[in-house]
């Protein structure tokens, strides 16, 4: 199955990238054939838009080669690679809002006429030629914060189309796609395919990658697992080639009883700016000592459905309830009070206050409890409390009066949760608690939760690791565009069934051919 | 510091972290180079009556740089307190001067402490306007703020056609009297507005570090996002910052036009830079959730000692604007230079613990 070498536009060598103590990518050989798609897998955290990186020039490897033509090459910026004819769209979008689309697919390289400045009647009929083919019924002189998300998608596509790649690569690109967008974004790349351009298409939906793919490469903790001719395989062979055999570390499951339904959200629904609901309808209850698992894929709107329970989205409509008491009218603060708690999924845009010290940030959604005289904080109380929480979490402090970023991203992680435990909850949310954080903290992390479950805790949390959803949780949840798709028993659950069902409101088109 | 270390690596450490301290001290410093400098070369400096005469004129900057550090702390700033102490002043003037007329032939006029405490409550009310632009109405706090600023002076203006209200001495027979003490009276040999800068300034310090709202103040100029998702309510943090801010403005009103028995409506122009001009000096980031009251008051003396020494030696005052621009914006570059020295010296400590 290994193509001929002159198919092969781009080889990359033994390449390995380590960060910080983390190896990202190990030994890695990979090549991107031409006229052809092809497509990447692998779980958040595989490594994949590392490798991406890696070929669009914005990181360099730490060992191995980039040949290209057969010829070794060395990419020092993103531009470098750009005149090499790589194009890269990032699946977290790279737009200036406030510019108009032509001037955003024109940027660092505006048409211009001398002296007169920017040709800005050129820069528009070309944009629009761009577009129209791409058939995105977008006018080049809209700005972009007026586009919904979707469109604006397209015009990074065109915007990277309009570059004349020989090698392009797609981050994602359906995410925030429409069915008929999709179709249309296919029958660009198959035009692009027919003229001899490398796309490279890295997706978590399957059914996708099955339809449009034509070389399938998987990876697994930063290594090739497996490479295949997509019409040689099925979606069984991928999943297992994402998960593997070797089981990571995962705390035991502790058996306790289940207490008593403690959460109970019934119909919670959020409209989207853009139209259309991020939140559709989703009912949850859990029982004391449970754990649910909320699986899903980026955007299928887990983080949206957390901050609709805690109180973060005023247009959001349903209702709460914790303990039996419905706090549905109540606002984050008084929510908090109720016995809710969140974690959010953003550390350092929503979890940490990075100007305050360790201690403070642990204590700063729980003061109340240590005043006097419902003002006077009390120094003792409050520091008894940080030390408590400090050796409960095993967080690696040297001092608690030191800047919270001192620290490493997996305490930082701590701090976050113990800042949450500390406003005693009975319902603990967790948005994606494994994210950015090194093994050994994950594990801290994953014990954290049996612990706080076996003591009778309802925990809800997101992810987006197949392996962790069946491990940690009791039961699963699968989202997927906004719907509550699936709620099932663990004993029962498949990673093929909640493959499947986390695809299942993306559905674009039926079988394909 | 600790004392001496063996190996040159920790020397160098403590090389940095020497440094380090000589930077976070740098408005202490500062403010003995001033006294210092000026002991020597201005005549009279350090006699008893130019001191006290200089405090007087630093606590007017001091307590409008205090409201200004809780603001800025959470990201905000506030433009309209100059505007605030000529509006409060006109009102605490025209209510010992004119009362309030009820239109069918009666007046009511206050006693003093009355006079205050409705004064207070102007500087107060325009403060909570502020927030509730801000908060309610989503407005930038620059321009929220520059609004006021042109409404209360205009206010200001109207309340006597731009004329000042004169002779604050009062009638016995409407115990209107005796509101100079505020501003010319002494106690244990301070002035009273000193006393009053000592109270507010040592409830300020306290709030700031030890009760539950001083705590909101710095993760919300910190972490505004991070804040709202740890249950503070931070419409109501904003709110309480304006409104200190305006209730200074209204104490440096009041002590102004009874320091001059007098109000005039220009009272106040431009003081809100001053405000800020010290607040920053004292270590206070404009970004938000850095600052402390302390380093305001020595960044207020500083500044008021600077331009009321130079006026001793005679120098012009159009220098003097040069020079306090220019340790202004020396303060801010030390600032950050101080900031990258600090995270320097953390990574440092992370990469040797391994």
């Amino acid at each position: 199955m290994r193509p001929a070498d002159d198919d092969c536009v781009l080889r990359l060598e033994d390449v390995t990238k380590v960060y910080s103590g983390i190896v990202a990518v190990r030994h890695a050989n990979l090549a991107l054939i031409r006229g052809a798609v092809n497509v990447l897998v692998g779980e958040n955290g595989a490594g994949k838009s590392t490798l991406m990186r890696i070929i669009a020039g914005v990181e360099k490897p730490s060992l191995g080669r980039i040949l290209l033509d057969g010829k070794e090459v060395e990419f020092h910026s993103p531009a470098d690679a750009q005149r090499h004819g790589i194009g890269m769209v990032f699946q977290e979008l790279n737009l200036f809002g406030n510019l108009s689309v032509a001037e955003n697919i024109f940027a660092t390289r505006e048409v211009t006429r001398g002296l007169r400045g920017i040709d800005h009647r050129a820069q528009i009929d070309r944009a629009n030629h761009f577009l129209d083919r791409l058939a995105a019924g977008i006018d080049a002189e809209t700005l972009v914060e007026d586009l919904p998300i979707g469109q604006q998608q397209l015009v990074e596509i065109a915007k990277a189309i309009s570059l004349d790649t020989r090698i392009l690569i797609l981050d994602e690109p359906t995410s925030a796609l429409s069915a008929a967008e999709v179709d249309v974004l296919f029958k660009v790349i198959r035009e692009l395919k027919a003229q001899g351009v490398a796309i490279v298409y890295i997706s978590h939906r399957l059914e996708e990658l099955m339809r449009i793919g034509d070389y399938i490469t998987v990876l697994r903790d930063g290594q090739i697992t497996g490479h295949a001719m997509v019409r040689d395989i099925d979606t069984k062979w991928i999943v297992r080639s994402m998960i593997g055999s070797e089981a990571k570390d995962f705390a035991k499951s502790v058996d306790h009883r289940l207490g008593e339904a403690v959460f109970r959200a019934e119909d919670i629904c959020l409209p989207r700016r853009t139209g259309g609901l991020a939140v559709d309808h989703v009912s949850i209850a859990v029982r004391a000592g449970e754990v649910l698992g909320i699986y899903g894929l980026m955007g299928a709107g887990r983080s949206e459905f957390f901050e609709c329970v805690i109180g973060q989205h005023p247009h959001s409509t349903g209702r709460v309830e914790v303990g039996g008491v419905d706090v549905s009218a109540c606002d984050t603060s008084d929510r908090i009070q109720g016995g809710l708690a969140m974690i959010p999924e953003d550390r350092q845009r929503e979890g940490l206050v990075q100007a305050l010290s360790i201690a403070s940030n642990l204590t700063l959604a729980s003061l109340d409890r240590f005043l006097r005289f419902r003002f006077h904080i009390v120094g003792e109380k409050e520091r008894a409390a940080i030390k408590a929480a400090i050796a409960d979490l095993s967080i690696k402090a040297p001092n608690p009066d030191f800047e919270v970023t001192s620290m490493s991203g997996g305490n930082q992680q701590k701090v976050v949760i113990g800042k949450a435990l500390m406003t005693r909850p009975k319902v603990l949310m967790m948005d994606e608690p494994s994210r950015g954080i090194d093994v050994g903290a994950k594990a801290d992390v994953f014990r954290t939760m049996r612990r706080l479950a076996g003591e009778g805790l309802a925990i809800l949390f997101s992810t987006s690791d197949l392996e962790e959803v069946m491990a940690l949780s009791d039961r699963i949840a699968v989202m997927s565009n906004g719907r509550l798709v699936t709620l099932i028993d663990r004993t029962e659950a498949t990673e093929d069934m909640i493959v499947k069902a986390s695809a299942e409101g993306h559905k674009t088109t039926r079988e394909h051919a | 510091m600790t004392a001496a270390t063996t190996t040159t690596n920790a020397a160098e450490a403590s090389n940095g972290s020497l440094l380090l301290t000589l930077m976070k001290l740098r408005t202490f410093i500062a403010l003995f180079a001033v006294i210092a400098f000026f002991s020597v070369f201005a005549p009279n400096f350090l006699s008893t009556a130019n001191l006290i005469l200089m405090s007087k004129h630093v606590a007017l900057n001091a307590f409008l740089a205090m409201g200004m550090t809780f603001v800025i702390i959470t990201g905000g700033i506030d433009l309209s307190v100059g505007s605030i102490v000529g509006l409060c002043g006109m009102v605490a003037g025209g209510l010992i001067l004119n009362g309030i007329d009820l239109q069918f032939g009666y007046t009511i006029y206050f006693n003093v402490f009355e006079v205050c405490l409705i004064t207070l409550a102007v500087g107060i009310l325009i403060g909570a306007i502020n927030g509730l632009l801000i908060t309610k109405l989503n407005v930038a706090p620059f321009i929220a703020t520059l609004g006021t600023l042109y409404v209360a002076r205009g206010f200001a203006l109207l309340s006597s056609d731009g004329q000042t209200f004169p002779n604050l001495v009062g009638k016995p027979e409407l115990s209107t009297t005796g509101f100079a003490f505020l501003g010319s009276g002494r106690l244990l040999g301070l002035p009273v507005s000193i006393w009053i800068l000592i109270v507010v300034a040592l409830a300020a310090a306290y709030v700031a570090k030890y009760t539950p709202i001083g705590r909101h103040i710095f993760a919300v100029g910190g972490n505004e996002r991070a804040a709202r998702m740890s249950g503070i309510r931070v419409g109501r943090v904003k709110m309480f910052v304006y409104m200190f801010s305006g209730f200074c403005a209204a104490i440096v009103g009041l002590v102004i036009s009874s320091e001059l028995m007098a109000s005039h409506p220009a009272t106040g122009n431009s003081f809100e830079l001053n405000a800020i001009a010290a607040a920053v000096l004292g270590g206070t980031s404009m970004s938000g959730g850095r600052g402390t009251i302390g380093g305001t008051i020595i960044g207020a003396f500083v500044i008021g000692i600077l331009s009321d020494g130079l006026v001793m030696m005679g120098i012009s005052s159009f220098w003097q604007m040069v020079i306090k621009g220019i340790v202004i914006i020396v303060a801010v570059v030390v600032d950050q230079a101080q900031r990258r020295l600090q995270q320097q010296v953390t990574l440092m400590q992370l990469a040797k613990k391994g």
